[in-house]
């Protein structure tokens, strides 16, 4: 289980401060947990804070009741924290199978190599020995990065927007991943989308708005709330 | 075979045992094994340089000559020249390289230059790999190492040139200078890593004289703690060709890394590019490995082990 209690984060730039997560607190128990909200209101923030990139300004973060707050970013992910990136990064001359190997902790097979790119929906013969580079298009990043975490396997999985670029691959094809995912590692699944097919699949939805938890719970209670608030704001403009 | 020398056989030309094909084995200065095949035949030089003349008959194809030379002794300093004769139509794999074993406090150099005379048609493979390392005082003695390497392409003949300088060498001028007739194709692909205190310098020149040839020519290096690399570039276009230059280089540390590239077109269809990028590892890169589990330095490990393999 996550536990984030109280945690701010603020940056002060030319002597102007600026809050951008105020007094977050949420648990992450559930199979799925979507985290949604407008652009800007410290989404990917949180995620940073929760994979150890960035440490609150205040707040505890504790994982199956341990603290992990002063942990960082190796020590997160060596007790059970895994991040996909909203941007995944390139790399000159490490290649797709060496990613996943690093991921996965080992030296992998060819072929344990190729069972994670399958489940991403890349033919994984064609992209073995490619390297993580410009010569990859961003929803093949995108999906490589997703199969990153799931040779992780850990307890806490956080994927930033996963969906972004990956228009050719179905939503159903992304949300069978997540599924294969939990029966694999079990533990919880913290998903920042804006796509109501993925925020229709969570278990919990955590809304934020403005840097803070406006609020949160099942997807029948949240859900209609948002569609409602999409309405008006398309109304309005 | 002493031990030294077997191990730095296997680290400049993956040799472990010697080797099927044509072979000369410089040790020390002096010969130290030599086979010649029925299409690759290698003499002493008739000029009285020091260095040996590698003729590749037409015939050759798919064949490898490994030209290796060790340095095992102290402050031992020479100067050898190689020349390839690859004749028409011939495919060929040259594997040379230099390692020096360091054992006391003098100065160890070796500078060779190569020759290549490439007939029409033919393909050469040349790989080179430089290996320095040193026992004892370490800090006292130099490793150094000027390689020049110069290239006469005939029509439609190509060479790829691989070279690979990984830490070990404390001094290093490269030197590689050639002339491309129509159809030829040169590319060259570089790597080099240093530290401590080291000093390398690659200094790429081409002509590109006939129609339809193209240079691409590629370094990757990593500069790390005190070491200072410089990369010079020109590449002459004289005809209808292509030419492509990269320097891609990672600084860290107190490193210093100088990029001059030059091109010149002298001819309204010479198609020129260069690209040079020099930076620090990305921030962005370091910290994806590292929410893998790995930790900074491991993270670096990988990032660099990549760039250069």
């Amino acid at each position: 289980m996550l536990e984030l209690k109280n945690v701010s984060y603020s940056v002060t730039e030319n002597g102007e401060t600026k809050h951008i997560l105020k007094d977050v607190s949420l648990t992450a128990d559930e199979r799925f947990v979507a985290i949604t909200g407008p652009n800007g209101s410290g989404k990917s923030t949180l995620a940073k804070i929760i994979a150890g990139v960035i440490a609150p300004t205040a707040g505890k973060i504790l994982l199956d009741g341990q603290d992990v707050t002063s942990f960082g970013i190796t020590e997160r992910a060596k007790a059970g924290v895994s991040y996909a990136f909203q941007q995944p990064v390139r790399f000159k001359g490490i290649t797709v199978k060496d990613l996943v190997s690093i991921a996965a902790g080992k030296n992998i097979s060819v072929g344990e190599a190729c069972a994670y790119l399958s489940e991403v929906g890349l033919c994984a013969r064609d992209y073995i020995g490619r390297e993580v580079n410009s010569s990859l298009s961003g929803g093949e990043l995108k999906r490589i990065e997703i199969a990153t975490v799931l040779a992780r396997k850990t307890k806490i999985s956080v994927f930033d927007e996963p969906e972004a670029g990956i228009d050719l691959w179905s939503f159903q094809s992304l949300i069978k991943v997540f599924e294969n995912l939990h029966k694999k590692a079990g533990g919880s699944i913290l998903i920042i989308s804006h796509q109501e097919r993925i925020l229709e699949i969570a278990d919990k939805i955590v809304v934020m708005n403005a840097g803070a938890v406006e609020r949160a719970g099942s997807a029948e209670e949240i859900l209609p709330t948002l569609i409602g608030a999409k309405a008006c704001r398309a109304l309005r403009s | 075979m002493e031990e030294i020398e077997k191990m730095l056989l296997e680290k400049i030309a993956e040799l472990h045992a010697l080797p099927d094909g044509a072979y000369n084995i410089r040790k020390d200065g002096a010969g130290d094994g030599r086979k010649s095949t029925e299409n690759i035949r290698i003499e002493n030089r008739k000029d009285g340089k020091s260095g040996i003349d590698i003729f590749v008959s037409s015939r050759t194809q798919g064949e490898s000559v490994h030209i290796p030379v060790v340095i095992t002794k102290d402050g031992y300093r020479e100067t050898v020249y190689n020349d390839f004769y690859v004749e028409d139509g011939a495919d060929v794999l040259i594997i040379a390289g230099c390692g020096i074993h360091n054992c006391g406090l003098g100065n160890n150099e070796h500078s060779g230059v190569h020759t290549f005379h490439i007939g029409k048609g033919a393909r050469v493979r040349y790989v080179e790999r430089h290996y320095g390392e040193k026992a004892g005082a370490e800090e006292k003695s130099t490793n150094v190492m000027n390689p020049s390497t110069v290239l006469y392409l005939d029509e439609n003949s190509r060479l790829e040139m691989e070279t690979t300088q990984i830490k070990g060498i404390d001094s290093t001028i490269r030197s590689t200078k050639g002339e491309l007739k129509a159809g030829a194709e040169l590319i060259v692909r570089e790597k080099i890593y240093t530290h401590r205190d080291q000093f390398a310098e690659t200094d790429f020149s081409v002509d590109l004289n006939g129609d339809g040839s193209s240079a691409d020519v590629v370094s990757r290096s990593v500069a790390s703690e005190n070491s200072r690399q410089k990369f010079v570039s020109n590449i002459n276009g004289n005809a209808s060709c292509k030419g492509h230059t990269e320097c891609d280089a990672i600084i860290m540390d107190g490193a210093q890394v100088t990029a001059v590239p030059s091109l010149a077109a002298n001819h309204v269809e010479a198609e020129l590019i260069h690209e040079a990028a020099i930076g620090k590892i990305a921030g962005e890169q370091l910290v994806k490995l590292m929410t893998l589990g790995l930790s900074e330095k491991e993270a670096e490990e990988q990032i660099v082990k990549g760039f250069l393999s």
